[in-house]
């Protein structure tokens, strides 16, 4: 499998004054695979949607980049400006479901024209009845008919105006999409509908990967190919989906698992656990592990030294003390 | 204890061209002493509707709900509103909006006073304070004193059970109490609710949208569908034979943590 996408070291803070800032995204790794589904997944506040955000580079202050590459394709975007990006790299190739997005419809136009002028301003398709067709095409693939284009969204249920979003999203097949939340809002009879419609535009190709962004691993379970753990602004795990699934080693992976309820007499045997204390602050983070104030397994090194994200077995990586030191011995 | 009998509730929308929406449809159930049952459905379904009925929130267009016999939309005395306040409790999704923003959050407990029998005095009060929030497993230094804003939403919803803890009530509605909450501390508001029950015999209408969540904690599950309660029964029951149509949807619908959707390629 190739890689389609780089993040080396990336870190964008919110700059709030002169010696205020929080380190949303500090110090992440992560490859994107071409053809995978790579699920994010880490509790509100830890980086997520500010990681989504700096990947396609959607930076607006107070956010800033302050160190690391972003990579597609051999082209390091982070370096782009904003026309280039334009031009080369939003749409084409990289999009995103923004968190929320169904909900951010402009509530007096009709879905057509909306798609008109994200055509011809944002992507630069100029021709009419191109982006015409284009539009019909796309609706179709999300199982929408083309009378949608005639309507408003407060026509629309709640799955079809993210169908609409996703149609959007999607018009000019870009390599990666990356979706924020975009089932959260839903009940789970549509969040099934659009997920299936996700995996389908993928099998055709119409989108080659998926960054999916979530809070809620038993979603992952179901979609994705591999797993990204966040906390604090950093990734702290990545495995594949059932590596992680079945053998958690980092101990907030372990926790996040434990913490879910779905369905299944698996979870009243398992019982259900809890993480005690809350997410550290992002503006001054503890020093070392960031977790370690609220880790059962803390030593003296985790307040000291921060563990750099390791390979402790083929494909799957962590960042925690009680990892490295093994592998160190061995 | 709880006896809700063919409750409805319509509500009529437009000035000129009138529609009615029948948000509540012949609903009737039971919650004995102790119970810990599920409202299940997915938004729009009339869960909140009828939890705000009951509370005495939202008056039903025809039906009754009986609270330890007594007819709730009956009670006239102060005295009796006030101890059917004083028995029933409710949790709310949002637990910001449960405060004001521009007091500190001592007074929503403080505030829980004015609906006990007798006096107590200021000791008693601040013990009773402090011991509750120990109960919730929150530390009354790093609470007290503090802003609505200050705190975590777990926190906050904790500390609305702490309230429980204060009051001791009957009968918890609890209107998705966890859907704003990480799943890292939703454990933790579910174990208080258990708790509750078991030690206090405390009953516990739970309204949730997740089936997990219900099948997790409850007794009993009911499920709502357009306004109607339209299968219950035990969660393990619901999960491996669900008879109607929409259960078995919802079922299906769930995310799971430990197989893969079978009809989900």
């Amino acid at each position: 499998m190739s890689t389609l996408l780089t993040v080396r070291d990336l870190r964008a803070y919110y700059i709030i004054s002169k010696n205020i800032a929080v380190r949303a995204v500090d110090g992440v790794n992560l490859d994107i695979m071409m053809d995978e589904v790579l699920g994010v997944v880490g509790e509100s506040g830890c980086g997520k949607t500010t990681l989504a955000n700096t990947i396609i580079m959607n930076i607006r202050p107070p956010l800033h980049i302050i160190g690391g590459d972003v990579v597609i394709e051999g082209r390091n975007i982070t370096r782009m400006r904003r026309e280039e990006l334009r031009e080369k790299v939003w749409g084409r190739l990289i999009s995103i479901i923004p968190q929320s997005a169904l909900n951010s419809l402009p509530p007096v136009k009709r879905i057509g024209d909306f798609m008109f002028d994200v055509m011809r301003y944002r992507l630069g398709v100029k021709d009419k009845r191109k982006a015409l067709e284009l539009a019909r095409q796309r609706l179709e693939d999300v199982k929408l008919p083309p009378e949608t284009l005639g309507m408003y969204p407060h026509e629309l249920s709640g799955g079809m105006k993210q169908r609409v979003v996703i149609a959007i999203a999607t018009l000019l097949e870009p390599r990666l999409l990356i979706a924020d939340e975009p089932t959260s809002a839903l009940d789970v009879s549509t969040q099934k509908v659009i997920l299936r419609i996700l995996l389908e535009l993928k099998r055709r190709r119409i989108l080659r990967s998926i960054l999916f962004i979530t809070h809620d691993i038993a979603i992952l379970r179901q979609i994705a190919d591999r797993i990204a753990v966040m906390y604090a602004g950093k990734v702290i795990e990545v495995g594949s989906m059932e590596e992680i699934l079945d053998n958690p080693l980092h101990p907030y992976t372990k926790a996040l698992i434990n913490s879910v309820i779905t369905p299944e007499p698996e979870i009243r045997r398992r019982g259900l656990s809890y993480i005690p204390g809350r997410p550290p602050s992002l503006i001054r983070p503890p020093p070392g592990c960031r977790f370690h104030p609220r880790c059962s397994y803390a030593m003296r090194i985790c307040q000291q030294r921060e563990p750099p994200l390791c390979e402790v077995k083929e494909g799957h990586w962590v960042a925690c003390h009680l990892y490295l030191e093994e592998s160190n011995r061995g | 204890m709880l006896d809700v009998v063919k409750l409805n509730k319509v509500y009529v929308v437009g000035l000129f061209k009138r529609k009615y929406i029948h948000a509540v449809v012949d609903v009737s159930f039971k919650i004995r002493e102790g119970e810990l049952v599920s409202l299940v459905g997915e938004s729009g379904s009339g869960k909140t509707t009828t939890a705000r009925m009951i509370l005495r929130l939202l008056r039903p267009t025809s039906g009754k709900i009986f609270f330890e016999g007594k007819d709730v939309w009956q009670l006239s005395k102060k005295e009796e509103i006030k101890d059917f306040y004083r028995k029933v409790h409710g949790i709310f999704q949002d637990p910001y909006a449960s405060y004001n923003p521009l007091y500190r959050v001592d007074r929503i407990l403080y505030q829980a006073f004015n609906l006990f029998d007798r006096e107590l005095d200021d000791k008693e009060k601040e013990e009773l304070v402090k011991e509750s929030l120990k109960a919730v497993g929150l530390n009354p230094d790093e609470i007290l004193g503090k802003y609505p804003h200050e705190l975590s939403g777990g926190q906050r919803q904790r500390l609305m059970i702490a309230r429980c803890y204060m009051l001791k009530p009957k009968l918890i509605i609890a209107d998705e109490p966890t859907s704003m909450i990480d799943a890292s501390s939703r454990a933790g508001i579910i174990q208080l609710l258990n708790s509750l029950r078991d030690n206090y015999k405390t009953s516990v209408l739970f309204i949730t949208h997740d089936l997990g969540l219900a099948y997790y904690v409850s007794d009993r599950i009911m499920i709502m569908y357009r306004g109607r309660i339209i299968e219950e029964g035990e969660p393990d029951e619901i999960l491996s034979h669900p008879q109607h149509e929409y259960t078995k949807m919802l079922v299906r619908s769930a995310p799971l943590l430990y197989r893969k959707w079978e009809d989900f390629v």
